[in-house]
Formats: C-alpha cells, structure tokens, sequence
C-alpha cells in the first residue's frame, strides 16, 4: 500500500513539478534573478493551499496530526540553506526538479545528480566534524512550529492555536502570490520559454 | 506548455496536501544518501550491517538516529526511495505528453546559452559542481526546496523559514551576477 501511494503521489509530484516549469533552469532562474515571478506566484500559493487544507482538516478531524514531520532548528539548518541557495542559483537545479529535468531528458541535470551524489557523500564523511562544532545542535527549541498545533507533539514558539496561524499564514502566502507582480521589471520577453 | 500559476500554484499545494494526508511531507534530498549508501555497500560490502534490532553502519551519518537511512540503503523498496524514482517517471510522462523539451533544451537551456554561448562542457561543469554544493547544503541543513521550504514553511516549521531565509539570501545575488541576460 504504501508504495503504491509512493508511485501515485512520487509521479503526480514530478508530473506537476514539470508542468509548473520548475525542471528549467531558464524558469528557476527568472525567479531567483527577480526578473519573471511567475514560479515564484506559483509555489507561494502551493504552500498557501497546502497549509490552508493540512491545518483545515486538522481542525475538523479530517487529517491525522500525528502525519506532520517538523524537522529540527539548528544553525547549520541556515548555513545549509545558503549553500543550496548558491548551488540552487548556479545549476537551476535543486534535488528534486534536478532529477525530474534529468528523466524530461536534460543532460545538465544528469552532471547535476553525478555532483549531488558526491556532495552528499562529501557530507557523509565530513559528518563528524559538523557535529563537534555544535552547529547542529537545536535552537529556539529544535522541533518547533510557530504556533502550538494540538497533539501534534511539536512545541510552538508562540502561544497561539497553531491550526488557526496555520490558516492564517497559509492565506498570507495565497495574498502574497496573487500581489507579486509577474515581470517586476517589465520583461515578459522569456516568460514562456520555448519548449 | 507552462501551466497558468494559479492552476499550477493549486496543483502543487493539492499534491504536497495529498502528500500529508495519506503519507508524510514530500522530501527529496535524503534520497541521494540512501542512493550513495547502496552503492557504497555494493562496492564494499560490510558497510552497512544488520544488527539485533535494526540496522548500523561503518558511517556515523549512515548510522544516525537507530540507523534509519542504514535501513532505507538496506531496503530501497521504501516509500522515499520509491517515491524519488515515480518522481522521475512523472516528470517523463508530463515531458512526453507535450512532445518533448527539444533538442537544444536537452542538451544546453536556453538561459545558459543566452548568457555564456554555445558552451556545453562548461555548463555541465557548473552543473555538476552545483549539484555537489546543493546536496552538501541540503545533508547539512537537514532538508531541501521540498521538505524544508514547501514542507516545512507549508506546516508553519520554524526550520523551513530559516532555510529558506538562507537559501534565499544566497539565491538571488548568485543568480543576478551568473546570469546577467534573459
């Protein structure tokens, strides 16, 4: 069952992940130069109708809490990210669309993969030394969600419903994406690139 | 044919939802560990092993936490592992159903060629290297695009705002100075 789920799911995510443009790096770098947003629009209100359904049903009963994974806080979380956000950047990658580009045929992205799997095995033996430094050890509490989300088991920074700031930061992420504008600075020259 | 972004937008939210409901958060970048693992113990085998209750490896980052990802190495036909490969099969079918991505885009995207030229070797050297920075970046931070950003903002994670604050941050200046036209 449960790989059954992985084949529906696993190939409705890279079916969707193509027709949004996210396998090109000519779109995925428009968003990350601020040039055409249209991506950017895209994967705000993905997460804006993720979080309003997941939170919703929450409420209602309607989806199991104990589904949620809340990963850990801890400063090598932001130095993670700013590494991936130059890599992310230079290739038009990051690990998922880099393997969906690969299978669209790109052969970039198949250079991208050959360099992902050395990476992370670079990580896996530099691993240790990460951990000495404490940098991976949690802040503001590690597993936390921003507000407190009831039997979840996850700690909130704040003292608010975590279903209700759910919601309410899920509909700021569909008023963000609605607002953005789509070329900021008016160059709509390549916002369908030729396919 | 790039999909509106509001349909888009709403397709993607449906799937990270369905991903919840039925499953767990989406998550990628893991799956390059499990996949080093599994080559890493076919080349030598005694790197990962089964212990009384579980699973252990020679190497402390396979071995964390109860040796989960000695486990998934051990065990490729697991939901994250399986979930990765249907990724690819479904980015296949989207890319076949519109005829194909074209020649020229297979071998160089449009956006390289219109900022460095008709240089593919130095565009698959940038990739690769790229590639290797991501999935440092991604081990390091625990996560990646899909389980820190889209997952992780999507559940209010204080995680995925500082991922995404970092990857950002990084991002943008990066993309600016590398990619000048287009």
């Amino acid at each position: 069952m449960s790989i059954l789920l992985a084949i529906l799911i696993g190939a409705a995510f890279g079916f969707v992940l193509d027709r949004i443009g996210a396998t090109n790096p000519t779109v995925i770098t428009g968003m990350l130069t601020l040039r055409r947003l249209a991506l950017m629009k895209t994967i705000l209100l993905a997460i804006g109708t993720g979080s309003i359904l997941m939170f919703g049903g929450q409420m209602l009963g309607l989806v199991d809490v104990a589904h949620m994974s809340v990963k850990s806080a801890y400063i090598g979380v932001f130095i993670g990210g700013l590494l991936l956000g130059l890599g992310w950047a230079a290739a038009g990658y990051c690990p998922g669309t880099g393997v969906a580009a690969a299978a669209t045929g790109r052969k970039d992205a198949l250079f991208f993969i050959a360099g992902g799997l050395l990476g992370a095995a670079a990580y896996m033996a530099t691993y240790p030394a990460w951990k000495a430094t404490g940098l991976l050890d949690s802040v503001a509490g590690g597993k936390v969600t921003l507000g407190e989300v009831p039997e979840s088991g996850y700690d909130g920074l704040f003292a608010v419903s975590g279903d209700l700031l759910g919601i309410a930061l899920g509909l700021v992420f569909v008023v963000v994406a609605f607002a953005l504008p789509l070329a900021p600075g008016g160059r709509t020259s390549r916002a369908v690139p030729a396919e | 044919m790039t999909l509106d972004w509001k349909l888009g937008g709403v397709l993607l939210g449906a799937v990270f939802f369905a991903a919840v409901l039925l499953v767990k958060p989406i998550g990628v970048s893991t799956q390059f560990v499990i996949l080093d693992g599994i080559v890493a113990d076919a080349l030598s085998p005694g790197f990962i092993t089964q212990t009384d209750d579980g699973y252990t490896s020679t190497n402390a980052y396979m071995a964390k936490s109860d040796g989960k990802y000695a486990k998934s190495a051990a065990n490729p036909l697991n939901y994250s592992f399986v979930f990765v490969l249907a990724m690819a099969a479904g980015a296949l079918a989207s890319a076949l159903l519109k005829g194909g991505i074209g020649r020229a885009e297979r071998r160089l995207p449009e956006v390289w060629r219109a900022n460095h030229g008709d240089t593919p070797w130095a565009r698959y050297a940038v990739a690769f290297v790229g590639g290797a920075v991501v999935l440092y970046g991604a081990r390091l931070a625990g996560g990646c695009t899909s389980g820190h950003m889209m997952s992780g903002m999507m559940q209010t994670a204080l995680s995925g705002y500082i991922f995404a604050a970092g990857a950002f941050l990084a991002a943008i200046p990066t993309a600016r100075l590398m990619y000048k036209e287009g």
